[in-house]
């Protein structure tokens, strides 16, 4: 903690989910001794996001066993939740923001953790369609649990084949109902992975039974009675009684344009999540940041980068010296696999593919470019993933060769 | 109830009790700290490493493959570690003392 003494001042967070929770939390570990402020506009108590298409979606769980943080760890650090409350501008020269009831609350540092909103297309008819649900909130999640209860024989159109589609079409399969997935790409997971992941997935969900169509461009959506009928522009249609729209998302930046903070593709931050304006940090879904490690300005949707994001912000909030340089990371779970990926693979030239001998679903992908390792994804294979983690991080060259090489083991000191 | 003591990196000792769920929710829900448990208990973090007494260890078994492969993430893991989201709350474990690594 620097001398510059916080008692007496505000920290103002607008946005209480893995960002802005972890964040507040992260302040007190680093010294801070003001007031906490954290809202929401979400009226549930902060929860994990992840479960919403895996675990949570396929259970019948309540959220508690989901929640961030237990409601009394905020009244042990004195941190004040306001939730169900939108904050409806930031005045960055009053240094006070209005909420949406117009009263106001001032700060001496404000953080916004606002992350992002689904991205609805302007699809001719979705508006007026029958259940049909995007998936982000947990809100979100009860209105699909309440179309889909029971889920036997119901007919499930999940729009997008990026990891949420995915995932939701693997919950929405274990509870029974019949699921299609129309991607518009020719494969799922297209902007995300190698067309040998992309295969994986694919054969993966088609075993399961559920329908993957790529090149599928929705053109309209029917409502007929209390169902619907999704079409596409070749003129095929799917009958659907719950429609989850999965395509992507829009960054919450409004409030942050209007207070005129650099906004491109995210709120613009430096290294310690400051943003273009003083006094003004910004961290997780929402933010546009320079990766040191892959020399790249980058948005990132994961909670990796949230939680990183928010232990930098909190130190450089209370006066410490840091910088911003983590290496991303995040994981996908659908059915019995488990896919965990680490760095960036934007780039890559080349793909070494290693299957486990005789271990199933058991492979990892590897990202070069030139001899430089840029990423793996790691299906069923931790292994894979913590040693490709380390040789991310330490930059030490891998023998190709020898990882093609499924007589040589996976181990750090054979593959150097 | 099973009762399960953590000991955090400062020292301090913590009393849980609870009747279900993993060792993971019930730390958070005490307020351990160092557990964050940031993936939500899936095993993809490693944010909820945990040293068991070695005395203890009998109780909640060792690390599962995937799980013993993700505590290499740690520099701080030994024999007894293991990821505390992978042990579920139950009478096998009553009794036990988990210690946050530092
Ligand atoms: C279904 C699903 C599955 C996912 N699975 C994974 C996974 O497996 N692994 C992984 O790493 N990541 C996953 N993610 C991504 C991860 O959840 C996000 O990266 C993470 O939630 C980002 O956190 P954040 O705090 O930056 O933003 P968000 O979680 O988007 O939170 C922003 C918060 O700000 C609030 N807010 C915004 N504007 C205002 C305002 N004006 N006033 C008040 N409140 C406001 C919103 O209500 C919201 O609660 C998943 C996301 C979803 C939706
Ligand atoms: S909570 Fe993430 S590995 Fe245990």
């Amino acid at each position: 903690m620097s001398e510059q003494a916080n008692d007496a001042q505000t920290c103002v967070i607008i946005g209480a989910s893995h960002a802005g929770v972890n964040l507040a939390f992260n302040l007190r570990i680093a010294g801070w001794a003001g007031d906490i402020l954290l809202f929401d506009a979400d009226p549930e108590l902060p929860y994990h996001r992840p479960p919403l298409s895996k675990a949570y979606l396929a259970s019948d769980d309540g959220l508690d066993s989901h929640r961030l943080k237990s409601a009394d760890s905020y009244v042990q650090q004195q941190i004040t939740l306001r939730l169900g409350v939108k904050v409806s501008k930031i005045d960055p020269d009053q240094k006070v923001i209005t909420l949406n009831d117009d009263s106001v609350q001032s700060y001496d540092k404000l953080v916004l953790a606002t992350g992002a909103r689904p991205l609805i297309p302007p699809i001719p008819g979705l508006d007026a369609a029958n259940n049909c649900f995007p998936l982000r909130t947990a809100a979100d999640v009860e209105n699909i649990r309440e179309a889909i209860t029971p889920a036997g024989g119901k007919n499930v159109v999940i729009i997008g084949g990026g990891y949420i589609g995915l995932e939701t079409a693997a919950s929405m399969k274990k509870l029974g109902a019949n699921v299609t997935v129309l991607e518009r790409e020719d494969r799922v997971l297209a902007r995300v992975t190698a067309p040998v992941m992309s295969d994986f997935f694919t054969c993966l969900h088609k075993d399961n039974g559920v329908t993957i169509a790529i090149r599928k461009n929705v053109s309209a959506i029917e409502s007929e009675g209390s169902t619907n009928l999704v079409r596409c522009a070749d003129g095929s249609e799917y009958p659907a009684d719950l429609i989850v729209v999965g395509v992507g998302i829009r960054v919450n930046t409004e409030l942050a344009e209007a207070a005129g903070l650099k906004v491109h593709n995210g709120i613009q931050i430096d290294a310690t999540m400051k943003t273009s304006t003083d006094d003004i940090y910004a961290i997780g879904d929402c933010t546009f940041h320079h990766n040191p490690h892959y020399d790249r300005w980058v948005r990132l949707e994961s909670v990796q980068n949230a939680v990183d994001q928010a232990k930098v912000a909190a130190k450089a909030i209370c006066g410490e010296v840091v910088v911003y340089d983590a290496i991303p990371w995040f994981w996908s779970d659908q059915y019995d696999v488990k896919l965990q990926m680490v760095g960036l693979s934007e780039g890559y030239d080349e793909v070494v593919v290693r299957h486990e001998i005789g271990e199933g679903h058991k492979f990892s992908a590897w990202y070069f470019k030139g001899d430089t390792l840029l990423a793996v994804d790691a299906v069923n294979n931790a292994k894979a993933y913590v040693i490709g983690t380390r040789f991310i991080k330490s930059g030490d060259l891998i023998n190709k060769g020898k990882l093609a090489d499924l007589g040589v083991g996976l181990k750090p000191a054979t593959l150097g | 109830m099973p009762k399960i003591t953590f000991i955090t990196a400062t020292g301090e000792s913590i009393i849980a009790e609870g009747t279900s769920g993993s060792v993971m929710e019930l730390a958070k829900q005490y307020n351990v700290s160092g557990i964050d448990g940031d993936c939500g208990g899936v095993c993809s973090c490693a944010t909820c490493h945990v040293h068991v007494a070695p005395a203890d260890f009998n109780k909640t078994g060792a690390a599962s493959e995937i799980e013993a492969d993700m505590l290499e993430l740690d520099d701080n893991v030994i024999k007894f570690s293991r990821l505390c989201c992978q042990i579920e709350v139950s009478d096998a474990v009553d009794g036990v003392t988990l210690t946050v690594p530092g």
